[in-house]
């Protein structure tokens, strides 16, 4: 189709140019205050160009916030949800799609359900399970009738117990959900025809066919598991070798102690260097994945 | 020794049973073709046998094994699919090769096969590409190589040729009658289109809502029809199909609107008066003065004939002929119907009355061994 309409094409540039500006202006400021020494960067008003303090305020918040350590940390964590959320993604929406079983639509139901609930909601319970994951076990053998005393699992202060409780995903199965549907029959009768059980399906045909999928459910769920403040928090008492980067960045922004000015310079760098690797990832799975989109055809 | 009998079989979804009890023996290295329009319940059978449908009741059995619980990789089915059905992130090569890769073939073997089948069906330069860079003639024979290089008891088609444009369709007809001719291998080949019936089929088995109407060899089906739909449904155009009532005594039809069309008695001896359905072919009718009168419609240029419509008796009728000259809509027609072509059905089942035909070509040349299918209560 070819449309001739100039006013209408100023309108559309000027408003995206109008939100990418305002879009970047904040991290422009964060830039510009990273890249000035403790006395500029408190001047009021602010500079609005870049200092040449820029690697020197970096390496001074990466020493102080202990980086090398942490964000070690938060790659593993990130890493480990961002797999195990693929992983049992895939898995639980292959069977709600490819298997049929008493209560399939309650099972796929009750994983919808779970959107409702994220993780702050039940963030005490799911304590109390981190804190000793048989217990719940143990209850129910106890409430029918049987006395065991279960060991007790300590998931506190460990990467499991960072990883674990973030797994489960309600919008990654259903992703794959509406992916699987969108397989054709015959692709699985085809399959079948060949001799391939469902797990051969499944590794061999499915898989390679959602990789565009997997790498938009992987973008997300590692900015969103990268991004997790709350749960690390809690869970993290030895904040000297599990703390995560997110969590670090509090300790490096200046506290509300009266009389001492704010180190803002280093607080900025901090938190560039916090935002980095999930821009990175955004940026590398993007081009990957409409790579993908451009290639497959369906 | 791959001969597959059908005892019986049925199929229901729910409450709403789609195939009605189907009997059916195919012998070792027959094609033969099931035909029916869509939604007949020719796929639902097909899927019974690959073992992609369950079997709600009856047996079905290949090579003597009763199969009703295997597993469709232990029927030694192969099937081509309508859209095909190739793995889009697969190479041809491993589209071809999968089912042995699958069975844990060597891969040197396997590379050896692979480049066998594709030779034989003109697909060795396009090892390496994807089906998403083949054309659809090209896609169609990877589907049939996936299928052969298993080296199947059963080649399952199902409608395989209705995605491809006329001219390819008619080539890869031509492909697979020469394959079977090649590999000897039993078929079964579904579709909806009747002129690939007649030219694929050794025997072909026309299917109606569920029910076998008719199972024979393609000349069979064409001039012995069993019942009014096999006889509307076979042929470009189908029969004609008249109403009316017999008059033994005179040997005539009246037709609805009172016109007499004459019979051959001694070819009915046992019918009595009553209503019955006349039916005869197109070509069986000449352009003739002081004949039947009709009304002129349209005609459709064939190139060496044309086929005239007309209204006659209520209903209408197509002529087949060679010269129909100038004719414009609404002129009246006189035409002859041959006698020899006439046939005759049961005006309330629909069934063919007994009766020599003196068709052209050969009649006689009727089916190996017809099992016929039950028929439901509607058409006893």
């Amino acid at each position: 189709m070819i449309e001739r309409t100039p006013i209408l094409d100023f309108v559309t540039h000027a408003l995206l140019i109008f939100s990418l500006v305002a879009l970047l202006i904040p991290l422009w400021v964060v830039f510009v205050a990273a890249s000035h020494d403790f006395q500029t960067v408190n001047q009021v008003p602010m500079p609005l160009l870049p200092g040449g303090h820029f690697l020197e305020n970096i390496s001074t918040a990466w020493e102080r916030g202990n980086f090398e350590r942490v964000m070690l940390n938060s790659l593993i964590v990130a890493g480990g949800v961002t797999i195990g959320k693929i992983v049992t993604a895939a898995l639980s929406a292959f069977s709600i799609v490819y298997f049929s079983y008493r209560m399939r639509m309650v099972v796929f139901w009750l994983i919808f359900i779970t959107l409702m609930l994220p993780l702050e909601v039940r963030i005490v319970p799911t304590y109390a399970v981190a804190a000793d994951a048989l217990r719940p076990f143990e209850s129910m053998l106890n409430f029918i009738g049987l006395e065991i005393d279960l060991p007790q699992w300590n998931l506190l202060n460990s990467y499991s117990g960072l990883i674990l409780p973030l797994i489960a995903t309600a919008t990654g199965t259903f992703l794959y959900r509406q992916f699987f549907l969108t397989v054709p029959d015959e692709l699985t009768e085809a399959a079948k025809m060949d001799g391939a059980g469902p797990l051969r399906f499944f590794l061999q045909v499915l898989m390679p066919l959602s990789k565009t999928n997997m790498a938009a459910l992987a973008t997300i769920m590692f900015v969103w598991s990268w991004n997790q403040y709350l749960w690390p928090l809690l869970v993290v008492t030895d904040q000297q070798n599990f703390a995560t980067a997110t969590m670090q960045l509090q300790k490096v922004v200046p506290g509300p102690s009266f009389g001492e000015p704010p180190v803002w310079n280093v607080a900025m760098a901090a938190n560039l260097i916090v935002l980095t690797p999930p821009v990175l990832v955004t940026l590398l799975l993007q081009r990957w994945f409409v790579r993908g989109l451009i290639q497959t055809d369906k | 020794m791959a001969e597959i009998a059908l005892r019986g079989v049925r199929k229901t979804y729910g409450k709403t049973e789609v195939v009605h009890g189907v009997d059916l023996d195919i012998p070792h290295g027959e094609l033969i073709v099931i035909l029916g329009p869509s939604g007949c319940g020719k796929s639902t059978l097909l899927r019974m046998v690959a073992g992609l449908e369950g079997i709600t009741a009856g047996d079905i059995s290949i090579g003597g094994q009763v199969v009703n619980r295997l597993e469709p990789r232990e029927r030694g089915c192969a099937m081509v699919f309508q859209n095909y059905a190739l793995y889009p992130h697969m190479t041809v090569a491993q589209n071809i090769g999968y089912s042995l890769k699958i069975t844990g073939v060597p891969k040197a073997q396997r590379n050896e096969k692979i480049a066998k089948v594709a030779a034989s069906l003109g697909l060795s330069e396009f090892l390496d590409r994807r089906p998403g860079q083949l054309s659809g003639g090209q896609r169609q024979r990877v589907a049939m190589g996936r299928a052969m290089i298993r080296e199947p008891k059963v080649f399952l088609y199902d409608e395989p040729l209705s995605n491809l444009d006329a001219r390819l369709r008619v080539a890869m007809r031509v492909e697979i009658r020469k394959l079977h001719q090649r590999l000897g291998t039993t078929t079964l080949f579904v579709t909806h289109d009747q002129v690939e019936a007649m030219s694929l089929a050794d025997r072909i088995v026309v299917m109606n809502k569920g029910v076998v109407e008719q199972v024979g060899t393609p000349a069979d089906v064409y001039q012995r029809p069993e019942t009014t739909y096999v006889a509307s449904f076979i042929g470009t155009p189908g029969l004609n199909l008249l109403p009316g009532i017999i008059d033994v005594d005179r040997g005539v039809i009246t037709l609805r609107d009172g016109q007499r069309l004459a019979y051959d008695r001694h070819r009915w001896p046992d019918v009595g008066h009553g209503p019955v359905i006349a039916g005869f072919r197109g070509e069986a009718v000449s352009l003739a003065p002081n004949g039947l009168s009709g009304r002129f419609e349209f005609v459709e240029e064939l190139g060496a004939a044309q086929l005239i419509h007309c209204t006659f008796a209520g209903e209408t009728v197509i002529a087949h002929v060679h010269d129909a000259g100038h004719l414009s809509p609404g002129d009246p027609l006189s035409f002859r119907v041959d006698p020899g072509d006439l046939q005759l059905f049961d005006a309330d089942s629909g069934r063919r009355l007994a009766g020599e035909a003196t068709v052209r070509g050969d009649t006689r040349k009727a089916a190996p061994r017809l099992v016929r299918s039950r028929f439901d209560a509607s058409s006893a």
